[in-house]
């Protein structure tokens, strides 16, 4: 056991060796600093000359914007429509189905806003067209969306006082360029040579110890398990994602997906340190956010170690932890951190059943999205750290006794609203949806709908309320991991799963990209022995505190009523 | 400086406060609050809830109960309502005591009649004068209105405003022409001309402010209770949404756990005291005798970067004194001193006294006889005596370096070398010579005020720069700068540079004080952020700063920052409190509501309440309990203390935060426990 936990701890630390000089090498390409990949520039050039795009024009926090809703619009007009005629188009050698118009447009929306819900299973729901041309493709490009946003950010935060955010189109290619392709390449690389498919065939057929056939799926997919994980993506080749044997084949394939998924967000930290020039300000980031995760990940894998009470009430021997739901070849340290790993980050790819975690655990994977920015997806993660910065300086500013201040601007009503607005949006979208689906699963079981909703769970009970509640928090965090256990393929589930992603993806975007532009549009004040510094101990400290609070008051009840009952009832 | 400090509860006060607080329950009233209006509905809300079980519904509980919850949140809003009641009769209270000494006084008040200006004068009451009319006072008169002398010179008595007993000198056509309706005349006569209509003055505008209607939020006040509502909000959220979860889990929920739950969870601590902070800041600038013209400017204080001071009366003490006697080379020291003695014991100056005082002569030792005095001129720089025939001169060292140069003499080098090192020492020379005879000279230094280098200190230590504003050559201002400890100086000052210098400080972001007391401060006034006007200064002065300081104290701009930092703290630790409070509330109200339907929740009933009713009660008695318990907080403030902002925020988070965490859960406890006695 001792082992696995050590297996646990080197991928952590090997990922953070990997995140510090890659996060120096972001902020020097988005710098425009000399790096070894420059001989992408023709490519990049290529590309703005066939799009038309000035690379050099400025851009004002409004026109960033308007530019990332514009393309994401595009893309998700071109996606849905894919999926919807995706049976007659070519590469679909299995021959599968259109998607209903509900479920493209879900699924649709899902990959636009690095989701990754799936409601349909790769091997049947989607083709080698889609999957390569559609989903791929926006895995790599909501990826960069994410983080062009979040350097417009960086940029705002770097000078004392600017109306510029970058150009949104230029920072958007240079990050699929400069960053996302090449590293995905060599995670594709390394995929493919320990046996994950890259083949155009459709499925093919063995024969087990049994002797029985087996259809089994196949296709082009390491690329796109590279980029799903590099790209906090989360949605799988296959139906069982990360617990498929083809999509993570061995122990050094989890190693290196867990390792590919939180690379980019913790680089994206010290990214933010080299390039605004406040290195301890990031570290205090980083210590708050692996605070924040060591309690999520520590009490996870020590309740998925010692395996499930009720089994041992029963005189069952649990030497390998809990094992239901579990990939015996990753064992039970490896699959509680990467659950961790994958709510915390906005990824959701699952090596394991969520479902069958123990009720503490779903209880933490519940409490990782609900934060979602203890590291988080890429970008976003920081994106949504800056909201619960911008309430912390509010309330923390007003303590020491002055107006509060971010970095030399004053944080005023305005951007107070914004940040109120973001941090209530959260708590509306996962309680308001769930409460829906609590009133028509009780009042009104029976209703004709394409899956009545009294067979929408497969667990009576608090297990039950926590695949609901599992279901609009992973939606709203963008996060696509399901808790499983739900009938969610279905217009209920797919519309306003579809309606809380959307809106859980763009207005934690839109808000702190609108408060930094706003911020950086202020008279710079000069820091004094009055200012309340935002690199120290006791800023992080604060900061944790104002998230843990949030966070428990505002889901403190359906928490209660889920995950935590059913622990207490367990024990 | 008269400290007008009170009980936070005078009994008259309360009784005011208290009916104010039933007033203040119209809903138009109560609408200005979100936090507080929410409450209100919900008040309403319980009051159906009664009259429907009394009308025979039984799925909510005992009536006595809801009755109960009903008279709790009734309660609740009442404290709430107390609390800026009290702080209003508090401020109002201040400002009517000023504005008392200038009612119904009698006014000798001018009438024009005629084609030849020929006055009469009549007595009428104060309240008939109108701004632009004139009115004379003679020695013993009240000054019946504020206005500005028109003519002639008084000393005055403004103890009744300032608290000063020493009488001052008020005069036509200077800085120092204003005069404030209550104070006394002492001596002489004047003319004055009304400046201001009744109802109008700053007092007058300081009690609208206060009692609410002109009152506005200020910024950071706006700001706050946004993030409040936004609270409030998500805390609604969280109880329309527990209806379907409850029936999820069949758990029947009645309407007064859904509303206690509310009530409890909505920060209604900080939500019931916000106005009270407000005013109270207010309250405690006028308690500083500094008359604030909105309760923006108290907030802007607390922010201030920057603050120009006058040299004289805030650094140093009035004038300078002698410090040294330097006899020139070949004099004997004792010659020298004799020489000075003589030419100052005629000398009324402050600064001739202090020869005297330092040569430790009595003018009254000194018979001369046959000595004639010679007293300063502007044209000869110079004063002295001729005495037996030799003529003995003091003055500016140039003055007397023309005096002897006529006489075919030279100043030594050496004195000349003294003098400019008393200049870069920051004193003033005085050069005596007799007979044509350069004999030496004196060194006057100015006396920096006990106690200011460890306010400066407080300063920086608050992150405040202050400069210092004189007239005195660079050198002598460096000096001084360097001894009193600020932080850079503006030397040979004339106005325009103050106020370059406030906009140059303001291009880098910064907020700047400064006070004053002339028409030709004005414009500075008006630029910096925080501008404080002298009571005693010109009217223009007064109208163009945002706030008055009746004391005409320069050193007052320092308390002035700490009153607008208190405000600001105070809000950001009642906001902390409160919200710390509701992780108390979950584990007494939760449980409570489930315990029925989900056993297993009973481990979350951590404080072992008695039954779910006691808990619920406990919960919103706490609740309701605590506003009146965080009012003398509320209005005294959160003290400060320039430790740096980190240590001010470990020491606030750790009293308001973990103690808002703590003290709940103790409180509730031992509500449930009395409860437990009863139910």
């Amino acid at each position: 056991m001792s082992q696995e936990i050590v297996g646990v701890a080197v991928t952590f630390l090997l990922t953070l060796l990997l995140a510090y000089p890659l996060g120096r090498y972001i902020a020097k390409v988005f710098k425009g600093d000399r790096t070894w990949l420059d001989f992408m520039a023709p490519l990049e050039k290529f590309i703005f000359r066939i799009c038309g795009i000035d690379a050099t024009k400025k851009m004002t926090w409004k026109e960033f914007l308007k530019a990332m809703l514009t393309i994401n619009l595009v893309w998700f007009v071109y996606a849905f429509f894919m999926f919807l005629f995706q049976a007659h188009l070519p590469l679909n050698p299995d021959g599968n189905p259109n998607m209903t118009p509900d479920l493209s447009f879900n699924t649709a929306i899902s990959f636009m806003v690095n989701c990754n819900l799936q409601d349909y299973s790769g091997e049947t729901g989607v083709t080698y067209l889609t999957q390569l041309f559609v989903i791929t493709f926006l895995q790599f490009v909501s990826a960069a969306t994410g983080i062009a946003c979040l350097i417009g950010v960086f940029n705002a935060m770097k000078e004392k006082t600017t109306t510029n955010l970058g150009n949104f189109w230029a920072i958007l290619v240079k990050t699929t360029t400069r960053l996302l392709l090449p590293i995905s390449i060599i995670i594709a690389v390394l995929l493919a040579f320990n046996g994950a498919p890259t083949s155009y065939a459709g499925k093919d057929t063995i024969t087990t110890l049994q002797g029985d056939t087996v259809q089994v799926s196949r296709g082009p997919a390491a690329g796109m398990i590279a980029i799903k994980h590099l790209g906090t993506n989360g949605g799988g080749w296959f139906g069982q994602n990360s617990a498929h044997p083809l999509e993570n084949p061995n122990y050094f394939t989890n190693m290196l997906e867990m390792v590919a998924q939180v690379l980019i967000p913790l680089a994206m930290i010290f990214a933010l340190g080299f390039y605004i020039r406040k290195m301890k300000f990031a570290w205090v980031i980083f210590g708050v956010m692996t605070v924040g995760m060591l309690a999520l990940v520590i009490p996870t894998m020590i309740t998925e170690i010692h395996g499930n009470p009720l089994i041992a009430k029963m005189g069952v021997s649990q030497f390998n932890g809990a094992t239901e739901g579990k990939e015996v070849r990753f064992g039970a340290a490896a699959s509680g951190y990467w659950s961790i790993v994958t709510t915390i980050i906005s990824t959701g790819s699952v090596n394991s059943m969520h479902d069958s975690s123990m009720a503490l655990s779903g209880l933490m994977q519940l409490l990782g999205m609900l934060v979602n920015a203890f590291y988080g997806g890429c970008g976003v993660g920081i994106l949504n750290y800056y909201i619960y910065i911008i309430i912390t300086v509010f309330i923390a500013g007003l303590m020491v006794g002055r107006t509060p201040e971010f970095l030399g601007h004053k944080v005023e009503a305005r951007e107070v609203k914004i940040a109120a607005l973001v941090t209530l949006l959260s708590a509306f979208l996962i309680k308001g949806g769930t409460a829906l689906a609590c009133y028509y699963f009780v009042h009104h079981p029976n209703a004709d709908w394409a899956t009545k909703p009294s067979a929408w769970l497969n667990n009576p009970g608090y297990h039950g309320f926590s695949e609901m509640l599992y279901q609009y928090t992973s939606s709203n965090a963008n996060n696509g991991s399901a808790f499983a256990g739900l009938n969610y393929n279905n217009p209920f589930w797919n519309i306003t799963t579809g309606f809380a992603m959307i809106l859980g993806r763009f207005l934690p975007i839109i808000g702190p990209v609108a408060i930094a532009g706003i911020l950086a549009g202020k008279k710079y004040v000069p820091e004094s022995a009055g200012t309340l510094r935002v690199d120290s101990l006791t800023f992080g400290v604060t900061t944790l505190a104002v998230i843990i609070i949030i966070t428990a008051l505002s889901y403190f009840p359906p928490l209660a009523l889920g995950p935590i009952a059913e622990y207490l009832s367990m024990h | 400086m008269k400290r007008r400090s009170s009980a936070l509860f005078p009994a008259h006060l309360v009784g005011a406060a208290l009916k104010q607080s039933f007033v203040k329950l119209k809903p138009g009233v109560m609408a200005r609050n979100p936090v507080m209006f929410t409450v209100y509905i919900g008040t309403i809300i319980m009051l159906a809830v009664c009259i429907w079980i009394k009308l025979g519904a039984t799925s909510q509980g005992s009536l006595a109960y809801n009755v109960a919850i009903f008279l709790i949140l009734f309660v609740t809003l009442l404290f709430a309502n107390f609390a800026e009641a009290i702080a209003e009769a508090r401020g109002k209270a201040q400002a009517d005591s000023l504005r008392k000494t200038r009612e119904d006084t009698p006014a000798k008040k001018v009438f024009p009649v005629g084609e030849i200006y020929t006055d009469e004068i009549k007595i009428v009451p104060s309240s008939q004068l109108r701004k632009g009319d004139v009115f004379v006072c003679e020695a013993g008169d009240i000054i019946p209105m504020d206005g500005e002398i028109i003519e002639g010179l008084a000393t005055i008595d403004e103890s009744a405003i300032t608290g000063e007993s020493a009488p001052v000198i008020r005069e036509a056509g200077g800085d120092k022409s204003s005069v404030t309706g209550g104070t006394k005349v002492l001596s002489d006569k004047i003319r004055v001309k009304v400046t201001t209509d009744p109802g109008e003055s700053f007092l007058d505008k300081m009690i609208a402010l206060v009692e609410g209607a002109s009152r506005q939020k200020t910024p950071n006040e706006i700001a706050l209770t946004i993030l409040l509502a936004s609270f409030t909000l998500i805390f609604l959220i969280v109880c329309v949404t527990l209806k379907p979860f409850a029936d999820y889990a069949n758990t029947p929920i009645t309407i007064a756990a859904f509303v206690s739950l509310y009530v409890c969870l909505i920060p209604t601590t900080i939500g019931g005291l916000l106005s009270a902070i407000g005013i109270a800041g207010m309250d405690r600038a006028l308690r500083a005798n500094v008359i604030t013209k909105s309760g923006k400017a108290v907030e802007t204080a607390g922010d201030l970067d920057t603050l120009l001071l006058d040299k004289t009366g805030t650094i140093t003490i009035g004038n300078r004194k002698a410090t040294h006697f330097w006899p020139a080379e070949g004099v004997e020291e004792k010659a020298f001193v004799e020489a000075c003695v003589l030419s100052s014991l005629a000398d009324e100056t402050p600064e001739g006294k202090s020869i005297l005082e330092l040569a430790g002569a009595t003018p009254s030792s000194y018979t001369l006889n046959g000595a004639k005095f010679i007293g300063f001129t502007a044209e000869t720089r110079t004063s002295g005596v001729d005495v037996g025939g030799v003529r003995i001169r003091k003055g500016a060292v140039d003055a007397i370096r023309t005096i002897v140069t006529k006489a075919g003499n030279t100043i030594p080098l050496a004195t000349d070398q003294k003098v400019k090192e008393i200049a870069s020492n920051g004193g003033t020379p005085l050069a005596v010579s007799e007979g044509g005879r350069a004999m030496g000279v004196i060194e006057l230094q100015d006396i920096i005020k006990p106690g200011i280098q460890e306010r400066f200190q407080r300063l920086r230590k608050m992150g405040v720069k202050t400069v210092m504003v004189t007239g005195d050559n660079p050198l002598t201002a460096k000096y001084i700068a360097e001894k009193a400890g600020v932080d850079d100086f503006i030397a040979e000052a004339k106005p325009e540079d103050k106020m370059n210098y406030i906009k140059k400080e303001q291009q880098g972001g910064k907020l700047v004080a400064m006070m004053g007391d002339g028409t030709n401060d004005a414009p500075a006034l008006a630029q910096a952020d925080v501008g404080v006007a002298m009571n005693s200064g010109t009217q223009a002065a007064k109208e163009a700063g945002n706030m008055v300081d009746l004391d005409n104290d320069p050193t007052k701009l320092i308390e002035i920052v700490e009153i607008g930092k208190q405000l600001l703290m105070t809000r950001g630790t009642l906001t902390t409190f409160s919200i710390a409070n509701d992780v108390a509330k979950y584990f007494a109200i939760v449980p409570a509501l489930f315990i029925a339907s989900i056993p297993a929740l009973r481990a979350l009933n951590i404080m072992g309440l008695k039954s779910p009713e006691s808990a619920i009660l406990s919960a919103i008695i706490f609740n309701a309990l605590i506003i009146p318990a965080l009012i003398p907080l509320a209005l005294r403030g959160v003290a400060y203390r320039p430790i740096g902002a980190s240590a001010l925020l470990r020491r606030n988070l750790t009293i308001y935060g973990l103690g808002g965490v703590i003290v709940p859960f103790i409180g509730i406890k031992l509500i449930d426990m009395i409860l437990a006695l009863f139910m």
